[in-house]
């Protein structure tokens, strides 16, 4: 694809409100948005997106932290709080009403946990802010790349689906690309968790049978999927080393939702 | 002989209403030990839940075919109570089906039901009992669920058989009383023409028609015996039994929790230590309510997460108390199924086990009585709560709604938090937030270096 003509711009809140200008959201990207080399390709697809259907839109950018979601979960308050806190000051200070976020975790911390400590905003996950703009025909999946004939399952996110109840937001999605969609054995309220969250990402897993990740993706696989679709870093992570795992990297992919949107825009 | 027998009956009746009595008080105390929690806040939610969850079922139909079989035993446990209550009635007056004379259209219906519901009880009983024993469902087995050995699985089988036996005096009662009717022999003969033969009982009247009228009637009254005291001694049996979910599954459920599944409680107390660090306005006292105006009156704080029962919220104890163990939780959860550790429905146990550990202290050396053991360590291990992903399977399977993950987050909170103890790379994870503001020992200038990438 040549590069010559693209030209997408990320706003931080600062440059705005120097400018005297309020987006209309912001886009919460997340640690792993921001560090992770495979999801800040995530990221990079989302704000693509955002550009493309013209959407006034602010990050963070350097004045983003960590939600305090894994600190949480292992069990240090203290430094959820502290950075719960430092976040609600920079977002209050902004005035901020209205964020999306491409992070599962980031995603419930900001919706559930933030308001009891004085964080009052309209969250709202990439998937479901995909599906509206998809509903308003605001987003065409013609321009790009075919997903005819392709097979793809997705994989639920635990603080996605069972934690907010977020189940069709990401199938809508996935609908919009002319694919087979098939569904896993476990998913929706039964969903079998990649195996990452409360803290499990960041430490060895405990001793046992097999990893969850692994387990996981023999269940993808046995859906004769070649993609698999999830909606969360975390997730996205767990389920490519499972396939790496299965040595399965050169017949099955993983892409996050909005990869797989701004593939079929040929963004 | 007959005052005889309805002296007895209430003699029994008082003692086992007394006895019962005792139970409820000890187990109340037992869950009172928890630290309070408001759950008598929007009513209409809770009612509504109770009504969807406890009375109809509602997560017991995700299994289709277990949620009817379980909806069988429910029913015949709730509806039968109107025939229980005629068998009080009669023991205590010495009178006999003292109902049937005043309703009897209706009387003959009535008993059909109940039959016809014992006959499911007893029947779906002796599935239950081979899906245990002989199937044998996976979630149930001591060989995979270490939990399950010994007593669970005692526990199970004496409930199923007493149930099946019940249902037996039950039936063979009506049926041996028919055949006395048929005879006309003393009260029961004044029946004839009132009563008629049962739906069920009906056919196991040939059972009985050799029996001389001597052996009879010590039958007829051996089943009555049986049925009710083996009813009143099980209801004793339930309150030392998981079968106790059968009274505390309707309040768990009103009480269960209504905040988005994906919440976890905030800590007020540590909200107060945070904001005076950040140099911020205190909103909060460490009990949850505002602060007063006349400065701050450090309110006692107790331990930072949980270690003992003592420690948890007096609904997860509530939670203990109401679990069957049925291990869909277990079956659910991805560290299980994948070999790991945690059980949620050991969690469960072995905050009930404690409980009743604390009860036989409390009787053995009086009221004040506190031993050096806990729930944390003593019970649960660091490597079943490590093992936990938080990812709400066991919440969401539980069909009375219990949360043993609020459990397992209030004891990670007391290690991290007061013991320091968590796995290094968790330290490393918590030092690189708080020097980095990520997880990741990347520097926070670098975090919008991706936004470079957007026109590649």
């Amino acid at each position: 694809m040549s590069t010559t003509e693209r030209n997408y711009k990320v706003p931080t809140m600062a440059d705005m409100t120097a400018s005297g200008e309020e987006p209309e959201i912001l886009f919460w990207v997340g640690c792993a948005g921001s560090f992770d080399d495979r999801y800040k390709r995530v990221t990079i697809a989302f704000v693509r997106i955002l550009n493309h259907v013209g959407i006034k839109f602010a990050v963070l950018g350097p004045e983003e932290g960590c939600t305090g979601d894994p600190a949480r979960r292992a069990g240090n308050e203290f430094l959820f709080q502290m950075q719960a806190m430092a976040n609600i000051q920079v977002l209050n200070g902004y005035n901020v009403k209205k964020i999306v976020t491409a992070c599962p975790h980031c995603f419930n911390t900001l919706k559930n946990e933030y308001p009891e400590l004085g964080g009052n905003y309209e969250v709202i996950h990439h998937s479901q802010f995909l599906q509206g703009l998809i509903n308003e025909g605001r987003v065409r999946v013609k321009d790009g790349e075919s997903f005819k004939g392709r097979r793809i399952t997705f994989h639920d996110s635990c603080y996605l689906g069972r934690a907010n109840k977020v189940y069709e937001a990401p199938r809508d999605v996935l609908a919009a690309l002319d694919a087979d969609l098939v569904e896993m054995k476990r998913v929706r309220a039964n969903g079998l968790c990649c195996g990452a969250g409360g803290g499990q990402y960041f430490k060895e897993p405990e001793p046992g049978k097999k990893d969850v990740n692994v387990e996981r993706v023999e269940e993808a696989l046995s859906t004769g999927a070649d993609t698999i679709a999830v909606a969360c870093p975390f997730c996205m992570t767990m389920m490519s080393d499972g396939v790496k795992n299965k040595n399965k990297e050169d017949s099955v992919r993983v892409y996050d939702i909005s990869e797989l949107i701004a593939q079929g825009q040929g963004l | 002989m007959e005052i005889f027998q309805q002296v007895l009956f209430v003699a029994a009746l008082a003692a086992v209403a007394w006895y019962i009595t005792q139970r409820v008080r000890l187990i109340s105390r037992a869950i009172n030990l928890g630290r309070p929690e408001n759950r008598f806040d929007h009513a209409d939610e809770r009612l509504k839940t109770m009504l969807l969850v406890a009375f109809g079922q509602k997560k017991m139909f995700t299994n289709p075919l277990v949620g009817v079989m379980h909806f069988v035993i429910y029913a015949g446990f709730i509806i039968i109570n109107l025939e229980i209550l005629e068998i009080i009635l009669d023991g205590v007056l010495g009178t006999h089906r003292l109902f049937a004379p005043y309703i009897t259209p209706v009387y003959p219906v009535l008993i059909d039901i109940f039959e016809v519901l014992a006959f499911g009880v007893l029947v779906v009983c002796v599935v239950f009992l081979c899906r245990r024993f002989v199937a044998k469902v996976a979630r149930f087995q001591p060989e995979r669920h270490r939990e399950m050995a010994r007593w669970p699985q005692v526990d199970a089988a004496i409930i199923l058989t007493a149930e099946i036996l019940l249902m037996i005096a039950f039936l063979t009662w009506n049926a041996s009383d028919s055949v006395l009717r048929d005879r006309g022999i003393g009260h029961y003969g004044e029946l004839k023409g009132i009563v008629p033969d049962f739906i069920i009982s009906q056919y196991l009247k040939p059972l009985f028609t050799n029996f001389s009228d001597t052996a009879l009637m010590a039958y007829e009254r051996i089943a009555w015996w049986f049925h009710i005291l083996g009813i009143l001694a099980f209801a004793i049996y339930v309150t030392y039994s998981k079968h106790l979910h059968i009274a505390l599954g309707f309040p768990n459920v009103y009480f269960s929790d209504l905040q988005p599944k994906g919440e976890m409680q905030n800590m007020p107390e540590i909200t107060k230590e945070v904001q005076l660090a950040l140099g911020l306005p205190v909103t909060t006292e460490a009990d949850g309510s505002q602060p007063n105006d006349n400065g701050q009156q450090p309110a006692e704080i107790g331990r930072f997460g949980a270690k003992d029962v003592q420690d948890l919220k007096w609904i997860n104890l509530m939670n203990a108390y109401s679990c069957t163990e049925c291990g869909r939780c277990t079956a659910a959860c991805p560290a299980n199924i994948t070999g790991k550790k945690l059980s949620p429905r050991k969690i469960m146990m072995d905050t009930r086990d404690r409980m009743e550990e604390i009860q036989r202290g409390w009787k053995a050396n009086g009221n004040d009585y506190r031993d050096d053991k806990s729930l944390l360590n003593d019970y649960i291990t660091a490597e079943e709560l490590n093992a936990c992903t938080t990812c709400q399977a066991c919440v969401m399977a539980c069909p009375v709604n219990i949360n043993p993950l609020d459990i397992i987050l209030q004891l990670r909170r007391y290690r991290v938090m007061e013991e320091s103890e968590a796995p290094a790379s968790w330290n490393a994870m918590f030092s690189n937030i708080e020097n980095n503001m990520a997880p990741w020992k990347f520097s926070p200038s670098d975090r919008f270096n991706w936004a470079d990438q957007v026109n590649d």
